[in-house]
């Protein structure tokens, strides 16, 4: 249970010179749910996205599971923001999922009868069975990214990373979600969330990284998300009500 | 001329031959630059090919189709290292990029054509028919080289299909999978660039880009899937290429590249037109449809409230 599943040395990722993220270290144990907070601009994409290696990064060692990156890359799952795709493209949701076995399966390989019937597994799993064959433009927001989920879901991955899912989507398809993910972490897995809303902070993630550039704090939830550690991070543009039941709000 | 007519005659049989095949590569390769919004890529890649031709041929003296693809090719090279120079250096965006690479390539190839027709090599070279294309200057080994380029694009794109999938659609999660993002990028510019060297013979490297882009919007119009978008779209490119021919050996002094362009287009008008679901009157019919019902329901309920 305490076998560490992603270590990052020293990351440093710039755009145009100024560094997004600046030597960033930390780890993370297996079988958390890991809430990624911070304000705007704090780098939480960046940081997401230089692990997987999908924008270079300045410095810096990613490690997961005591192997390089690389060589895990099986192992990783990744949920994209909605909004970086074209969802008016000539597919339907069975095909967007089936696209998470494309590296498992390799080059020439075509998916198959197994791939599609995995691809329907994961959609049963995200609750979009009956959509599966719907073109992907004729989908709500909430229902895109249960797609994209779903998608992630069909990789089999140990850790997961996924930019912003709870973004644009309604309060029914937002519990389906965490409940999804919190069935992953039950059977072992990792999950890395980059998170807007304060107030669900507490009831979501067992695991918190408060990020500014920096990593201000990581730690169990409950011991990194109090309100001194987080008016450093957000700078003390935070008001916090402590009548509310979720204790803080953004100003 | 009747249709029988030209059917019969070979050498129309063999430019038939010639711009299907083109029509159909094209359309193939088209489809992928389309989703990977690179339209404008195709056009750029298209005029790039004009001074690649000219250099190739002031280095070898021969007008042989084979040079001008190596050169046509070396220069689309040069153009895509270009525009990444440009978008990734400085504030240019992509759009202004290819904008500044087209002009100031086709401008080079102008200068550079000008200068073969005064030259030693004089006008037999006919160069200048590269700019809006000449069916008529087709050999046969003109018309190989198109078969051959043609399988070798569509082969590609079958094999590949899964991975060019991928990569129109989510690029970020293709690299995320460890896909060889920027390889491929290069690699389907390629294949962009060997459908405009066979294209550019009978439809001039002016026109060319429509033959990659027309075919797949026009294809798009019809299905929501990829590879029946691919498909119909190398269709549609073919049907264009063999129309455009067709109409223009049957109507004296009509050029043929611009008249495959404009069947290319008239399909596109149709496609838009009448094509389910996506197209204008189905969607003018639907909103119709709609209101009708709409109002019909309200009158109802209007009816069984005063009764």
């Amino acid at each position: 249970m305490n076998l560490t599943a992603l270590k990052v040395e020293n990351l440093t990722i710039a755009y145009h010179k100024k560094p997004v993220v600046e030597d960033v270290s930390f780890e993370v144990p297996e079988g958390n749910l890991i809430g990624i907070i911070g304000p705007n601009g704090a780098g939480k994409s960046t940081l997401i996205k230089g692990i997987l290696e999908l924008i270079p990064k300045i410095s810096g060692q990613i490690t997961i599971k005591g192997s390089t990156y690389k060589s895990m890359r099986k192992s990783i799952g990744y949920v994209p923001q909605r909004e970086s795709v074209d969802w008016d493209f000539p597919t339907n949701a069975l095909d967007v999922v089936m696209m998470g076995r494309y590296g498992h399966l390799g080059w020439l390989k075509r998916p198959g009868k197994s791939e599609r019937q995995m691809g329907m597994e994961c959609l049963e799993k995200v609750g979009m069975a009956e959509y599966a064959n719907r073109q992907i433009s004729q989908l709500s927001g909430g229902q895109q990214q249960r797609i994209f989920l779903a998608r992630a879901l069909a990789q089999e991955a140990d850790i997961y990373f996924m930019d912003e899912p709870f973004v644009g989507v309604d309060a029914a398809t937002e519990k389906a979600i965490i409940q999804l993910l919190m069935e992953l972490k039950e059977k072992g897995k990792t999950v890395l969330v980059v998170h807007h809303d304060l107030s669900t902070v507490k009831e979501y993630f067992d695991w918190t990284m408060l990020l500014n550039k920096k990593v201000m704090k990581i730690g169990p939830t409950e011991e990194v998300f109090i309100p001194e550690y987080l008016q450093a991070t957000y700078g003390g543009r935070l008001a916090i009500l402590s009548d509310t039941k979720s204790g803080l709000l953004l100003k | 001329m009747n249709i029988l007519d030209i059917i019969t005659d070979p050498n129309t049989r063999w430019i038939l031959l010639g711009t299907m095949f083109l029509g159909l590569s094209s359309g193939v390769i088209g489809s992928f630059a389309y989703l990977r919004k690179q339209s404008l890529l195709g056009d750029t890649l298209a005029h790039a090919a004009l001074p690649g031709i000219c250099v190739a041929f002031m280095l070898t003296g021969v007008k042989s189709t084979s040079y001008f693809l190596i050169g046509a090719a070396l220069a689309g090279l040069v153009a895509v290292f270009l525009i990444s120079v440009l978008t990734r250096y400085s504030k240019i965006k992509q759009d202004a990029a290819l904008g500044i690479v087209l002009s100031s390539f086709f401008g080079f190839g102008i200068v550079m054509l000008t200068q073969i027709q005064q030259s030693e090599y004089g006008n037999q070279s006919g160069l200048d028919t590269f700019l809006f294309g000449q069916t008529a200057s087709m050999v046969m080994s003109d018309v190989y080289m198109m078969m051959t380029v043609s399988f070798i694009l569509i082969f590609t794109c079958t094999v590949f299909f899964k991975e060019f999938k991928l990569l129109s659609f989510d690029p970020g999660f293709a690299k995320g999978l460890g896909l060889p993002v920027v390889f491929l990028d290069y690699f389907i510019m390629m294949l962009i660039v060997a459908a405009v060297v066979i294209g550019i013979q009978a439809v001039g490297v002016v026109l060319m880009a429509s033959l990659l882009i027309t075919p797949a919007v026009s294809a798009r119009y019809w299905t929501e899937r990829l590879h029946i978008m691919v498909i119909l779209s190398g269709i549609f490119g073919m049907l264009s290429g063999v129309s455009g021919t067709l109409i223009s050996t049957s109507v004296n002094d009509l050029p043929t590249g611009p008249l495959i362009v404009l069947s290319a287009t008239a399909w596109f008008f149709f496609s838009m037109l009448f094509a389910p679901k996506r197209g204008v009157l189905s969607s003018i019919w639907r909103r119709v449809s709609a209101k009708k019902k709409y109002s019909l329901e309200q009158d109802r309920r209007k009816g069984s409230h005063s009764s």
